[in-house]
């Protein structure tokens, strides 16, 4: 147990991605079976314990510690988990600490009954750290920063694999994953996966780039790019299963689409919100469906989703990943013909002659949600990861308002000396008499020479500061303006200046613009999604 | 007489009518009696300072050599009468030459204990409990949740570290005097013999530790007249708490901030600080070894002061101890 509470005490103040695969990988290499595989599994959450809350643990604290000195500790802690796990009496010469191991099978296996007596126990044998690690995985939520994602990119690391390998397996692998480790370790065969509709690795796309343009088009098909998310629809006889592009299953949120998945076949495609045969709606839209464990039926009818075809993996029995480009998309269309025509329709193929031809095209999409075109080799295979060549993705330029740098803060790790998250605003009210709303934060796009120039003019026109943040200097005479991209604009009742941004980055610094002349929040509010659709906001 | 008589809070200080002078004061007086060197407690520019040989010399390194009027060595065990009061000074365990402060008068003693802890320091020497009918106790980790973890096992954690990250450099954010010091002597026991590059600001007080015997092993200045780094590959760096993360750092490769205090037992304390490796090691009391001192003097009252009064009070009041907070101003609750 010890050395998984080091590791997310570590993992928690660790900022960088490489820093928390390295504590990662390490804690792989360090512990042994069980212990690492129900680690992996707490971090990936594959735990569920039910019968522990947190009003339980209130009451057994309150048992222990004068209810006073627990109220003036809750106060100053700020966080139950934490009080609990250090205000907590220490036993001396009792039973030895608990592994890992332990902690979780008496956990799973508790009933409501005795579950107070058996947490009782395992905090008593625990040190702080211990503890608060037991709190938090018995109560679930972790919040550590790591994803499920980044686990698997240990694993794979760990493991010298693709992580296109571990994502396929996962979903056949059940805690503590001995099976895997001693794969990875070089100790055993790879794990087959049994599991039915199991995921496969998406296949991604490079930028494309003015030097792609040597390349011959007429060996390229290419097709719209939509704004929703990527997603695989995989069904198996009895199985339905909808995974993200990382593998993880999301099938609970989008009951509305496992229903109508009557196929046996794994497909590629674009998860979207609306109706394939009226309308496609926009990425908050959808947003509304996402990271949800249950799903009302109002949400159902006001935001129904739907696929929107890209490709196909596997068709009955066959796999066709290792057919060419066209032979797949004549599969697929024939699959999606007989499909339910409100919840599947084919991503349509846009005809090209010319690379001029199709910039054209991607500038001027013919949907406010279409973000670009994807580009496909016609003779390529279906290749797990990001293969360099087959395919492109060529976006639509982003959207770009200019905005006022006012609050910055200070960046972790190697960024920790430097103030270089920036929050900015763009004016708003009268127009003879304007102020600055905060529209957005963005942490990159510039160089480290420029990150250096921020700094120091952060530092230069400081006037007030809030522990790690800074206010700037920003009036109408005096102000840095920062020129922002964004992918997107949904309208969010979250934030004062009513908007919320998507992928905002610093495209450029410009040093030679008065403050006054940055936009105001009227430019912004005509890029809305919904103003570009043309239809009102929803409520 | 009533204990209050002996000794009460001014705006000052903590004063002594009957010997006529303050202990820890805050503003310039004429007599003033210094439990330790720390900025907070030990001021220049009184009339005449009594302290321990190394608090006088640590005075002297940071203010100059006429920090005050005049001065007195106060010899640990040894009885000084200072107005019919006799006054003794004796050890505290907080950092080099850190003392409690007892005074006698009329069959009464109260001890004022300055800042303590009863932690293993190669640095110091150790507390010992005097008995007593009233004992001052600071209260900067008094809370049921500051448990400082063995010394030894955080810096095993700082080493481990170092040895996960080798290329990135380990700058250890600790308070220039008495922590520095403490967690180098910490990282020699735990068998780090490197040479240990150390800031500007911790170097006169680390040259003075040495001086007293206090074997640090090799040190070195961190950077050089013009700015550099000093070329060394995966050090160990020791600095004061506000250079970890601030444009100092960068001229080291990849720069791991680490901090050293009492502190980073909370977390939400250590992601404020922006730290990536926080290492609780402190120089003062956690609530296990104030409620234990508490006991050990025997004292029949207890005034609480700096920190987290409440709760030591509330403690004294579960265990039938007569208890009170003494508000005094001027103490850095933050100061580590």
């Amino acid at each position: 147990m010890q050395a998984f509470a080091e590791l997310l005490d570590r993992l928690v103040l660790t900022p960088s991605r490489n820093g928390k695969l390295r504590l990662l990988t390490d804690y792989f290499a360090d512990t042994p079976d069980p212990d690492r595989g129900y680690g992996l599994a707490g971090i990936t959450g594959g735990l569920d314990f039910p019968a522990v809350k947190p009003a339980m643990l209130r009451g057994l604290v309150a048992e222990r510690v004068d209810e006073v000195l627990f109220a003036y500790s809750y106060d100053y802690v700020g966080d139950l988990a934490e009080t609990v796990s250090l205000i907590w009496p220490a036993k001396s010469g009792g039973n030895a600490a608990p592994s890992l191991h332990e902690v979780v099978a008496r956990l799973s296996t508790a009933s409501r009954s005795d579950a107070p007596t058996l947490m009782a126990d395992l905090l008593d044998r625990l040190d702080p750290s211990g503890r608060f690690a037991a709190i938090k995985l018995a109560t679930g939520g972790l919040r550590i920063g790591v994803s499920a994602r980044l686990a698997k990119q240990a694993l794979a690391q760990f493991g010298g694999v693709a992580v296109g390998e571990i994502e396929e397996l996962w979903h056949g692998l059940k805690p503590p994953y001995e099976e895997l480790f001693a794969w990875l370790e070089g100790r055993g065969q790879k794990p087959e996966n049994a599991a039915l509709a199991p995921f496969r690795p998406v296949m991604l796309a490079h930028a494309f780039s003015q030097a792609d343009r040597a390349l011959d088009p007429a060996r390229y098909a290419a097709e719209w790019k939509w704004d929703g998310i990527r997603v695989q629809a995989s069904a198996e006889a009895d199985m339905r299963r909808l995974y993200s592009r990382t593998g993880d299953d999301i099938s609970a949120a989008f009951p509305d689409l496992v229903e109508a998945m009557s196929f046996e076949a794994s497909i590629d495609g674009e998860l979207l919100v609306g109706d394939p045969r009226e309308r496609t709606d926009t990425f908050s839209d959808l947003q509304q469906r996402l990271n949800r464990k249950t799903v009302s039926a109002r949400m159902l009818s006001q935001y129904p989703v739907f696929l929107r075809c890209y490709d196909l993996l596997t068709l009955g029995t066959r796999d066709l990943r290792g057919l060419a480009y066209p032979e797949r998309r004549a599969a697929l269309a024939a699959l999606v013909a007989g499909l339910p025509s409100d919840r599947f329709d084919l991503s349509p193929e846009v005809p090209f002659d010319s690379w001029d031809e199709l910039d054209e095209k991607r500038r001027n999409p013919p949907h406010p949600v279409i973000e670009g075109v994807m580009l496909k080799r016609k003779d390529s295979a279906y290749l797990p990861g990001r293969p360099k060549g087959p395919w492109f993705k060529w976006k639509r330029d982003p959207f770009t308002v200019d905005a006022v740098l006012m609050y910055a803060q200070r960046g972790h790790g190697k960024r920790s000396s430097f103030y270089s998250d920036y929050t900015f605003g763009v004016w708003t009210g009268p127009l003879d008499d304007p102020s600055l709303v905060p529209v957005g934060k963005a942490y990159f796009g510039f160089t480290d020479e420029e990150l250096k120039q921020i700094d120091k003019y952060v530092r230069d026109n400081t006037i007030e500061r809030f522990g790690p943040v800074r206010s700037v200097r920003a009036d109408r005479d005096h102000g840095l303006v920062l020129e922002v991209a964004f992918e997107g604009l949904n309208r969010s009742t979250r934030h004062k200046s009513g908007v919320a941004m998507r992928f905002p980055r610093i495209s450029r610094l410009r040093w030679d613009k008065p403050a006054h002349e940055a936009d105001r929040l009227e430019a912004l509010e005509d890029m809305l999604d919904e103003k570009r659709l043309n239809r009102p906001a929803k409520p | 007489m009533k204990p209050r008589d002996l000794l009460h809070s001014r705006p000052e200080g903590l004063y002594c009518p009957q010997g006529d002078f303050f202990i820890d004061p805050v503003q310039p007086v004429a007599r003033a009696l210094v439990t330790h060197g720390h900025a907070d407690h030990a001021r220049a520019g009184h009339g005449a300072v009594m302290a321990t040989r190394e608090t006088l010399d640590i005075m002297a390194i940071r203010y100059g050599a006429d920090f005050a009027g005049s001065r007195q060595e106060a010899r640990l065990g040894e009885h000084v009468m200072l107005g019919g009061v006799a006054v003794t000074f004796h050890p505290a365990g907080h950092v080099l030459g850190s003392a409690q402060i007892c005074v006698e008068h009329g069959g009464l003693r109260i001890v004022a204990s300055g800042d303590y802890k009863r932690r293993h320091d190669p640095t110091c020497r150790p507390f010992e409990p005097i008995r007593c009918d009233v004992f001052i106790t600071e209260a900067t980790f008094g809370l049921p949740v500051f448990i400082h973890p063995p010394a030894a096992d955080e810096i095993g954690r700082l080493l481990k570290s170092h040895d996960q990250f080798p290329e990135r450099t380990h700058i250890v954010g600790a308070y220039g005097l008495g922590k520095a010091q403490r967690v180098i002597a910490h990282l020699r026991e735990g068998g780090y013999s490197a040479p240990i590059p150390i800031h500007g600001a911790v170097q006169k007080l680390c040259e003075y530790y040495q001086a007293r015997g206090i074997d640090l092993g090799p040190l070195e200045p961190a950077t050089t007249g013009d700015g550099a780094a000093a070329p060394r590959a995966s050090p160990i760096v020791i600095a004061p708490p506000s250079a970890i993360s601030d444009r100092w750092s960068r001229r080291f490769a990849d720069p791991l901030a680490v901090f050293a205090s009492g502190w980073m037992r909370i977390r939400q304390r250590a992601r404020q600080h922006g730290v990536e490796l926080a290492l609780i090691i402190s120089d003062h009391a956690d609530w296990t070894e104030l409620t234990r001192t508490i006991v050990d003097t025997g004292a029949e009252e207890v005034w609480v002061t700096h920190g987290r009064e409440e709760a030591l009070v509330r403690w004294c009041e579960l265990n039938g101890i007569a208890a009170r907070p003494l508000h005094l101003a001027g103490y850095e609750d933050e100061a580590e």
